[in-house]
């Protein structure tokens, strides 16, 4: 709506000053707590792959992706991944776990409508926008790279 | 007599008898301050059924099958079925309407679907078009998730003015006249379909799909402000005046913008949305969706009714006529209050 009467404006005005606010404090808190635990985690994993099974250092890192995203996954197929982000907030959704989240939560939820035009269609239909702009600013960075 | 007042409102000669209701609720509803008062709680929202959308398409066979049972008659005997659900083509209702065979026009009012078809039976039954005209409307969380937001599984912070869409459905049967053979609680043909006004629909621009609350409260304020006018009524005219699902913060901007028009609400104002739930049950601002108002009216209002502790009420159930299509093109929530006026003879 591009015309907006003085009615609405100061509508949406007195909803803004009476709205209920978000805790920032509490979620930043909680956030940084789980978003902590979860990266430990992933260093322990790290740790492991390192000291244990003695891979190098490019495998190090392709074990812990893998590891996570399978933590991710699974605790998104048995319905907890949920329930630590509706805690955590941004603290689930940013560490890889949450992409793995992002991609097995539509899958789920589309099984119904079969694997081809159900599960495989939207599967990326919440981590398809981090995709496209992910890769695309790698690509760009990487032409800066390669001209500087 | 004169069936028409002012622009929006009207007045039944014939007036509709409530005949018979029936309630069907998911779990966590169940589990709600209002548990008690509907009929069927469901153990699983998947009712045995392969996906959410069936479970919600068999709440609202069954809900109208059980109203139509307590009346002592078959499907048959319905002359018309109104109502409407929240999914695109209204699936539950037209698919529930399939299996029932009883003749069918579907509704779309998003969350104040259960008024809109009461307010249209009944003018259906004042008309002479039928004798007995279902009204029903459903509405399920996981099935309305999936469809306005995001899938289930996915973990997110709700925001601070969410509400939680019911799963449920309710039914609410229009006679035109007492059914002697309906079951103890109706027999007595005591609640009936006074008068109602129709909505318009009103958007005061606001465009955040999580705060329906506040998208909602102007059109309720609008409707019960011309309600009021038309009829030359106060609000101490009426025992209750119910709101459909507002939600705790809408509930507060629809005082607010009442009062703002010379109406205090605050005695006399019951929402759905907020009663469902108890603050323990982390729904934030309380529940929302066609089966709030529906559920909580055939149920707790109307059983209220026939008990004699509410001898007049002001019932509109509020709907925002979201689409995450227009939102995403910029679009702000229209919204709109259908009002039914149930009178205890």
């Amino acid at each position: 709506m591009n015309h907006e009467t003085q009615e609405q404006k100061r509508y949406q005005k007195r909803v803004k000053e009476k709205m209920p606010k978000s805790h920032a404090l509490t979620q930043c808190i909680r956030a940084f707590i789980v978003g902590g635990i979860i990266c430990c985690i992933g260093q322990l994993v790290h740790d492991f792959a390192q000291l244990v099974v003695m891979l190098d250092e490019k495998g190090v890192s392709s074990f812990t992706s893998i590891v996570m995203i399978f933590f991710g996954a699974t605790l998104t197929g048995i319905g907890v991944y949920d329930k630590i982000g509706a805690f955590a907030g941004a603290g689930s959704v940013v560490p890889i776990t949450g992409f793995a989240n992002s991609i097995v939560a539509p899958a789920m939820e589309h099984k119904f409508e079969g694997y081809v035009l159900g599960v495989a269609a939207e599967l990326f239909s919440i981590a398809g926008p981090v995709l496209v702009y992910g890769i695309t600013t790698s690509v760009i960075v990487g032409l800066i790279a390669c001209i500087v | 007599m004169r069936k028409r007042f002012g622009k929006q409102s009207v007045k039944f000669e014939n007036r509709p008898v409530v005949a018979s209701t029936a309630s069907i609720v998911g779990d966590i509803e169940g589990a709600g301050p209002l548990g008690n008062y509907f009929d069927i709680i469901l153990e699983d929202d998947m009712w045995g059924e392969e996906s959410y959308e069936k479970a919600e398409r068999k709440m609202y066979e069954m809900c109208v099958k059980n109203a139509i049972e307590r009346l002592n008659i078959t499907s048959a005997g319905i002359d018309c079925l109104l109502g409407g659900d929240l999914l695109n083509q209204l699936i539950s209702a037209n698919y529930a309407a399939r299996q029932l065979k009883i003749p069918f026009l579907g509704l779309y009012g998003a969350c104040s679907t259960i008024t809109e078809s009461v307010l249209i039976g009944s003018m259906l039954i004042d008309g002479g078009f039928g004798a007995n005209i279902a009204c029903a409307a459903s509405s399920h969380f996981s099935t309305a998730e999936r469809q306005y937001r995001m899938p289930l599984e996915l973990g997110q912070l709700a925001t601070p003015t969410s509400q939680r869409t019911v799963t449920g459905a309710g039914c609410i049967i229009l006679s035109d006249g007492c059914r002697p053979d309906a079951k103890k609680a109706y027999s007595g043909c005591s609640v009936v379909v006074s008068c109602g006004t129709i909505g318009r629909v009103i958007d005061l621009g606001i465009t955040d799909a999580n705060n329906m609350g506040a998208a909602m409260a102007p059109a309720a304020a609008d409707t019960i402000v011309t309600h009021l006018n038309d009829f030359n009524k106060t609000v101490d005219d009426y025992d209750i005046i119910v709101t459909g699902d507002l939600g705790t913060f809408g509930t507060e901007m629809l005082r607010d913008v009442c009062q703002e028009k010379g109406v205090d609400l605050k005695k006399k104002h019951f929402d759905c949305g907020a009663a469902m739930f108890a603050p323990e049950q982390n729904t934030v601002c309380g529940a929302s969706g066609c089966g709030c108002a529906a559920t909580v009216v055939s149920s707790y209002i109307i059983g209220k009714m026939i008990s004699g502790e509410i001898k007049k009420a002001l019932v509109m159930a509020t709907g925002a006529l979201m689409s995450p299509l227009a939102n995403l093109q910029g679009e702000s929530i229209p919204s709109i209050a259908h009002a039914i006026v149930l009178e205890r003879e």
